[in-house]
């Protein structure tokens, strides 16, 4: 595209060849806001548009904008096109609307507290409500036994927890092995080989088979509950359940509360197996102890209470994950992009509860003595 | 440049269910031209590829002059910003609000300005028969039927020459399908616009379309304008068009 400008007497001659379209028109647009400053005191500008090869709305619409401006100068403009390119001129000067851009509603830092807090209030309540629910909803299982739905329990517990089985498992004895060689250079250094089985059975045992078991549930699980659910409010599954008369709390929510209340312990269990495999073998490589020593030691150093502090988080686990996960689901809205929202926070707030459960158990258990 | 799309011997294969088979076809620039059938005949599929979404398995297909067989990286992105595209259900971006929906190209693809942008965006919407008031809002507070037309003035705002619509108007109230009917006729006569649909509605169909293909057992059984089909021999043809 050329433009070509002449001035001849208080009238300035506009000549544009060429394709003037939504492709080009950003090249010449300074180039019209300096022309019209520099022209003034001009009275007129006559386009000359009759050489176009191409011209569309977005270049009429350039025209428009010009033509108020120079108005708004005490000038006015004249178009000279061929009849197709006048009729897109004119379509865009037919208006009964008034154009505008959207105004950028963005919050100060006290409103955006505000709001956030206001909003955290909200999804606390939302989330009282939900228990309230699931509470209700468990009421009606113990009530009624013949509602509980052993198919959707046994689906969930294949689904969150045996097909969870083969990462725990790689994570916790990668945690076993990590753990046992770390301490392992330090225990060498005084002599004291034999207690890296104490070291780990206590830890692991106690603390870190059931906090790793968890947060791989958390990400894994949770997270899946959490997208689930929510396509599920998007494509109005859940509506037509209850239209049908199908409780989703019967049939989607406790199944899977408790099908992860049920496998969590067990899959403490499983980590606990894991990782002191995964110590094992770390503690026969670099401190020479034979599996046999290490499985004596064991017996004799590590009280089955550990063990049993460990597995008892686990229902506890299960339920945090479990609940924030479906909940995060259930506050899914008409909107794709608040699954995504609600997937990353149920996995957030899932790992933090579950740590913050974990303290709370730690303060108890001590002051229990145990 | 006289047919904007040319479809030859064109062959969709879905593992082993053949879906088109020698499907040849063409549209005429300044035309709006229908793709119709049962359901299930591959429709949407043949639009699919004729907008570079989905590949065919054999045959050749031409769009606005570029050779879809050979076709590179650059070619088809310049393809791209000269044709608009409208979903069934709007597809329309949820994290934007509807007035950077209709800009994103704008302000990825040229340098113009934010205040031309603005009057661009608010002629697509007073052109598709939006409230300008729709603006601000996002995708998952409008209707179906505003989504629609919101998707369509998103895919107007390149001022494309040729535009694809995917059933335009189902799940649209009567009055707006009639409404919506006579927008893509004012579409078509202003800007010069060639259009390709995909659409099951006869009101559509008779006022609308110039000329058709009707794909039915993997092929095109009639192509031409609706006196011509209809003369056509062929069972779904003769349902469809009944009485009329």
């Amino acid at each position: 595209m050329s433009l070509h400008a002449k001035v001849q007497g208080d009238t300035v001659v506009i000549t544009v060849r060429g394709d003037m379209n939504v492709k080009s028109i950003a090249s010449i647009e300074p180039l019209l806001a300096e022309l019209l400053i520099h022209s003034i005191p001009s009275k007129r500008f006559e386009w000359h548009l009759e050489r176009l090869t191409h011209f569309d709305s977005a270049a009429a619409l350039l025209l428009y904008t010009f033509d108020k401006k120079s108005r708004s100068l005490g000038a006015t403009c004249k178009f000279h096109a061929n009849t197709n390119h006048q009729n897109i001129i004119d379509a865009v000067y037919h208006r009964d609307y008034h154009s505008s851009g959207v105004v950028d509603h963005r919050l100060g830092p006290v409103a955006t507290v505000g709001k956030m807090a206001i909003q955290k209030y909200q999804s606390f309540k939302d989330f009282l409500a939900f228990v309230g629910e699931l509470f209700s909803a468990l009421l009606i299982y113990l009530l009624h036994p013949k509602s509980i739905r052993f198919k959707e329990i046994y689906h969930a517990i294949e689904e969150s927890s045996i097909n969870a089985l083969g990462i725990i498992a790689l994570t916790t004895f990668l945690i076993g092995v990590v753990l046992a060689y770390q301490s392992s250079i330090q225990l060498k250094m005084y002599g004291a080989n034999i207690f890296i089985v104490d070291m780990l059975g206590i830890s692991v045992l106690r603390e870190l088979a059931p906090l790793i078991a968890a947060i791989v549930i958390a990400g894994r699980s949770g997270s899946a509950f959490a997208a689930q659910i929510g396509v599920m409010k998007i494509t109005e599954e859940l509506d037509a359940m209850k239209t049908m008369g199908f409780d989703p709390y019967l049939f989607l929510v406790l199944p899977r509360i408790i099908a992860l209340m049920v496998m969590m312990p067990l899959i403490i269990f499983f980590a606990d197996i894991m990782a002191m495999l995964g110590g094992m073998v770390v503690a026969a490589i670099e401190l020479g102890i034979s599996a046999q020593l290490f499985v004596d030691r064991f017996n004799e150093a590590v009280a089955m209470k550990h063990f049993f502090i460990g597995i008892s988080k686990g229902p506890f686990f299960g339920f945090i994950i479990a609940a924030i996960g479906i909940f995060r689901g259930l506050m899914v809205e008409n909107d794709t992009r608040s699954i995504g929202i609600n997937t990353t926070k149920s996995v957030v707030e899932a790992i933090f509860m579950v740590i913050i459960c974990d303290a709370i158990f730690s303060i108890i258990y001590t002051s229990l003595g145990i | 440049m006289q047919h904007v799309i040319e479809a030859k011997n064109i062959l969709t294969r879905f593992g082993q269910t053949i879906v088109h088979q020698d499907i040849n076809l063409h549209v005429n620039r300044g035309e709006i031209y229908g793709l119709l059938g049962p359901s299930g005949c591959g429709k949407t599929t043949l639009m699919k590829e004729m907008v570079l979404l989905q590949k065919y398995q054999g045959g050749s297909m031409k769009v606005l002059g570029y050779d879809l067989n050979h076709i590179g990286h650059q070619k088809a992105q310049e393809l791209r910003q000269q044709w608009g595209v409208l979903f069934q259900f709007g597809a329309l971006y949820s994290s934007l609000n509807i007035y950077d929906n209709i800009a994103v190209s704008l302000r990825e693809y040229t340098m113009i300005s934010e205040a031309l942008i603005a009057e661009i965006v608010s002629y697509k919407i007073h052109i598709v028969g939006l409230e300008q008031s729709v603006k601000e809002q996002y995708p998952s507070e409008i209707s179906g039927g505003m989504k629609k037309k919101a998707g369509l003035a998103r895919a107007l705002v390149m001022d494309p020459k040729l535009l694809f619509l995917d059933e335009p108007t189902s799940g649209l109230d009567p009055i707006s399908a009639r409404e919506f009917d006579a927008l893509i006729l004012r579409l078509r006569d202003r800007f010069d616009l060639s259009i390709v649909m995909v659409t099951h509605d006869l009101d559509s169909i008779e006022a609308t379309l110039d000329r058709a293909a009707i794909l039915d057992e993997k092929r095109v059984v009639a192509e031409g304008d609706l006196q011509t089909i209809k003369a056509t021999d062929n069972l779904f043809i003769k349902t469809f068009f009944k009485g009329r």
